[in-house]
């Protein structure tokens, strides 16, 4: 098989905004691709595997060299990319006949190729490809193909082509290297599970139900322990002899953008946690998580101004030893006892927070107004931990959120099921002048029915367009939900909303009725006010 | 070619605010008003409007025209002329060859006084089993198209697009394709594309585009078996092609199909991003407009030592056509590229 077929599959899943298509093509990319195309293929979609044999630049003067400037000029202007302006301009030499090239052929001839010849071995291969295997090619060796596949989505496509659980394959998928064979041997159903021994690999996390009123009722308070939940992103701490990793949720392999955590990992064990911007013991807002997080490295200013820190929930395995099977107040006791022994750097526990009665943790909860956190969790005192969302065992009891009532400003089409329908919207708060000031956008909370609604609303009140972007008329009232509010420079109100989404349409309410951003501001204001750790 | 006495052709063809104007012969060519003697390439809006006293063009341009304006709208009175037949209009000689756009559609040849020039008015090169080829008429003023006038612009075989469609069909079928496509010319020459390709089944369509598809049937040109796609049933659509206007592929009426895979067919899908500014999921590059080689091409072949270019992207066409020997002239034309792909989706797109 070609980098032809594999342009095919790029070019759809660059158009392609529905997850269950994305799979669906997955799939029969794995289904129809020989070895070692389709493990090449999807290292290349997750980015495990990022060729940097050729920049940009150098492609732009690989078609120089044969192109008019005007003429590229004019092309440029239109097409507005460079990798594709280049891919649809290139004009193949006369003469050419040669098959379009593998992607082993590709990646093997840049590993082995002398630095000189690659802009040769480029222009080869361009010559022998059309448009979209041109921009393919372009796309691979440059090191870009940002086509939106994460690897949790490329396991799940495994998973659902092989007829596998999607638990087992990723408790090997970092054990396999490129191009997987033995990973697809096993799930041909030729060869066996592949053993990934020492190396440092992810168990998928015990993930929790949220709880409602009916769910509360039947709970024993001495059944359950409970702590908070912090509001930064659940890692995997992975430490041993074959070295050290940082997993998020998903299981993507986030280590190279928090070194002071793997620095600090100087132990045996697999922990999970709450990775959180921690200054002076007080966990900052989300935010400041968020400047780390999505960075292939971090510079040493970094990690001053935001350092990273891990809240420790749980241990799984202590050296060797499998505690996953043991009950949850046993694994507590091991991980204080662990944490004790090993005293690891920017490590601390995660509190549990005592409780007489469900109604005194409700009224714990009610209390809770820090930004850092997001309510509770329940874990019952006897669960082992298993892997993935498993009803009654894990609660997260979230608490009430805040709300604003929001004036709607500007409306965008949504993706796949929803293109049809105005389906985000932005809205905006007054500030004491007068002025509208957009504070945040959401795209759920809503029923079909208010959703038909808004559609209609919003198409009968436009006063602008923009592209796919409507401006309305500011007449209706929107009441926001949100988990909390943050300060940010990035946005023109200086506010930045957590999960906001739309909790009802206020028809009754006019539109200068809506909040004013003081009201919002003060919402920081005693978020701060109630200091870090409550409880 | 042209004898050197014979007068340059910019002093009988005329640019006008009602489009060009051939002087002796008192007649337009696509205007762009109604005015009272018009001589029109094809049926696309952009070229034939309606109001006129007198329309000349293919009998089945005519037939178009009435089928979209209304009886009467479409010239007081009508004549039709075939290829090959040749008229002479105050001294004027006037001819028409296909030029491969739409069914009807007709390059317009006229000689006065010893000079030639073609007004070819839309046209492709591919074979498009709705329409006559193009023929290529030598001459000494080529008037020209530039929709697709930038090197990027090279359109892929048709037939493989139509291949990517039905793998794609094959891939999800339960989820119904529906194809952007203009309902003069494109939409007929996908459903005839489709049958070429072994596509048996019924080719579902938009309203908006079943009178012309009954239109080309009466021309002689089968389409299969069409249906309504507004009237079927939600469940009756999995699995099926669905053919409707660009505009309402991904607005409210497609919400009627089931979890529809949003496809467009035309030139600018050469283009990421444009394509994906209309949110759509597949983009075919099918164009019935020639592409920058075909351009390219066919100013050569005609032999033409000048090139009048009425729309589009002329400064590309001009520069390259100048590196060949070949004077460009840009008209400026007011009012083309209305229909069809003359402009971009994201521009033209409600």
């Amino acid at each position: 098989m070609s980098l032809s077929a594999f342009a095919a599959l790029l070019e759809r899943l660059v158009f392609t905004p529905g997850r269950n298509a994305k799979l669906a093509l997955l799939r029969q990319w794995f289904a129809e691709q020989p070895d070692p195309e389709r493990g090449i293929g999807l290292a290349a979609l997750t980015e495990e595997l990022r060729l940097s044999a050729a920049r940009p630049a150098m492609i732009r003067e690989l078609v120089m060299t044969c192109t008019d400037p005007e003429l590229w000029r004019l092309s440029y202007d239109y097409v507005g990319d460079m990798a594709e302006t280049v891919a649809l301009i290139w004009q193949p030499r006369a003469g050419v006949n040669a098959p379009p090239p593998a992607l082993s052929d590709v990646v093997a001839a840049l590993e082995a190729a002398p630095k000189a010849e690659i802009p040769a071995l480029i222009a080869g291969w361009l010559d022998t490809l059309d448009a979209g295997g041109r921009l393919a090619l372009i796309k691979l060796v440059t090191g870009g193909l940002r086509v939106g596949v994460s690897a949790r989505l490329a396991r799940v496509a495994l998973a659902e082509w092989s007829g596998r659980p999607v638990e087992e394959i990723e408790e090997v998928w970092h054990g396999v290297s490129l191009p997987y064979a033995p990973l697809f041997r096993w799930l041909d159903g030729t060869g066996p599970r592949p053993d990934p021994r020492e190396a440092p690999v992810f168990r998928p996390l015990m993930l929790a139900h949220p709880l409602e009123a009916a769910d509360l009722a039947a709970l024993r308070a001495e059944e359950w322990r409970a702590e908070w939940k912090w509001d930064g992103i659940r890692v995997q701490l992975v430490a041993g002899p074959g070295g050290r990793r940082l997993f998020s949720r998903g299981g993507e392999d986030i280590s190279a953008a928090f070194p002071e955590i793997l620095a600090a990992m100087d132990f045996h064990a697999v922990l999970d946690g709450e990775l959180l911007v921690i200054r002076d013991g007080e966990v900052a807002p989300f935010a400041d998580l968020q400047q780390r997080l999505n960075r292939k490295t971090v510079t040493a200013k970094m990690q001053r101004d935001h350092p990273a820190a891990v809240r420790l929930y749980d241990l799984l395995f202590d050296a060797e030893e499998d505690l996953r099977p043991l009950p949850f107040d046993a694994r507590r006791a091991r991980l204080e006892s662990w944490h004790a022994r090993a005293a690891p750097a920017r490590m601390d526990l995660s509190a549990l927070v005592p409780f007489d009665s469900l109604d005194a943790l409700a009224r714990l909860r009610e209390g809770a107004r820090a930004a850092a956190i997001e309510g509770l969790m329940l874990k019952r005192a006897d669960a082992p931990y298993v892997s993935g969302r498993v009803k009654g065992l894990w609660w997260k009891w979230k608490r009430e959120p805040l709300t604003v009532d929001a004036v709607l400003m500007y409306a965008q089409r949504g993706h796949g099921r929803r293109s049809s329908f105005y389906s985000d919207y932005t809205f905006g708060v007054w500030r004491e002048d007068g002025e509208l000031v957009p504070i945040g956008k959401a795209y759920s909370g809503y029923t079909d029915e208010e959703l038909a609604w808004l559609d209609r609303w919003i198409r009968n009140n436009t006063v602008n367009r923009f592209g796919p972007v409507r401006e309305v008329e500011r007449g209706l009232v929107l009441e926001v939900a949100f988990d909390a509010v943050q300060r940010s420079s990035r946005h023109k109100s200086g506010v930045a909303l957590r999960f906001p989404r739309i909790a009802r349409i206020r028809r009754d309410k006019p539109a200068e009725e809506a909040d004013r951003l003081a009201t919002v501001e003060a919402m920081i204001a005693s978020a701060l006010a109630e200091g870090e750790r409550p409880g | 070619m042209r004898p050197v006495t014979a007068p340059h052709p910019e002093t009988w063809l005329k640019v006008t605010p009602a489009g060009l104007f051939c002087e002796p012969g008192g007649f337009f060519i696509d205007p762009t008003r109604a005015v009272d003697r018009a001589v029109i390439s094809h049926g696309h809006s952009d070229h034939a409007r309606p109001g006129h006293a007198h329309v000349l063009a293919t009998a089945e341009t005519l037939a178009i025209m009435s089928a979209r304006m209304g009886e009467g709208r479409a010239g007081v009175s009508q004549q039709a002329l075939r290829f090959g037949e040749t008229l002479d209009v105050n001294g004027v000689r006037l001819w028409l060859r296909p030029a491969g756009h739409v069914l009807g559609s007709a390059q317009v040849c006229l000689e006065w006084r010893g000079a030639r020039v073609v007004v070819s008015g839309d046209y492709k090169r591919r074979p498009d089993p709705t329409a006559a080829g193009f023929e290529p008429e030598p001459c000494d003023v080529f008037v020209t198209e530039a929709t697709f006038a930038l090197p990027v612009f090279r359109h892929p075989p048709p037939e493989a697009e139509i291949a990517r469609l039905l793998r794609s069909v094959a891939l999800f079928p339960e989820r119904t394709h529906v194809v952007g496509c203009y309902s003069l010319g494109k939409c007929q020459r996908l459903a005839a594309m489709l049958r070429q390709a072994g596509w048996e089944a019924p080719i579902h369509l938009h309203g908006a585009h079943v009178a012309l598809c009954r239109t080309y049937e009466a021309l002689g040109i089968p389409l299969g078996p069409l249906r309504t796609a507004t009237v079927a049933k939600k469940e009756d659509l999995k699995g099926a092609i669905v053919l409707a206007p660009p505009s309402a592929i991904a607005d409210r009426w497609a919400r009627r199909l089931a979890e529809p895979v949003v496809c467009n067919a035309s030139g600018w899908m050469r283009v990421r991003q444009r394509a994906k500014q209309g949110g759509v999921e597949l983009p075919l590059v099918i164009s019935d407009h020639a592409d920058w080689d075909e351009l390219l091409a066919t100013a050569e072949e005609v032999q033409a030592p000048e090139v009048w270019v009425t729309h589009g992207r002329e400064d590309a066409l001009i520069h390259a056509l100048g590196q060949r020997g070949i004077r460009g002239r840009a008209l400026h034309l007011v009012g083309r590229g209305e229909e069809d792909e003359g402009e971009a989706p994201g521009e033209a797109a409600a």
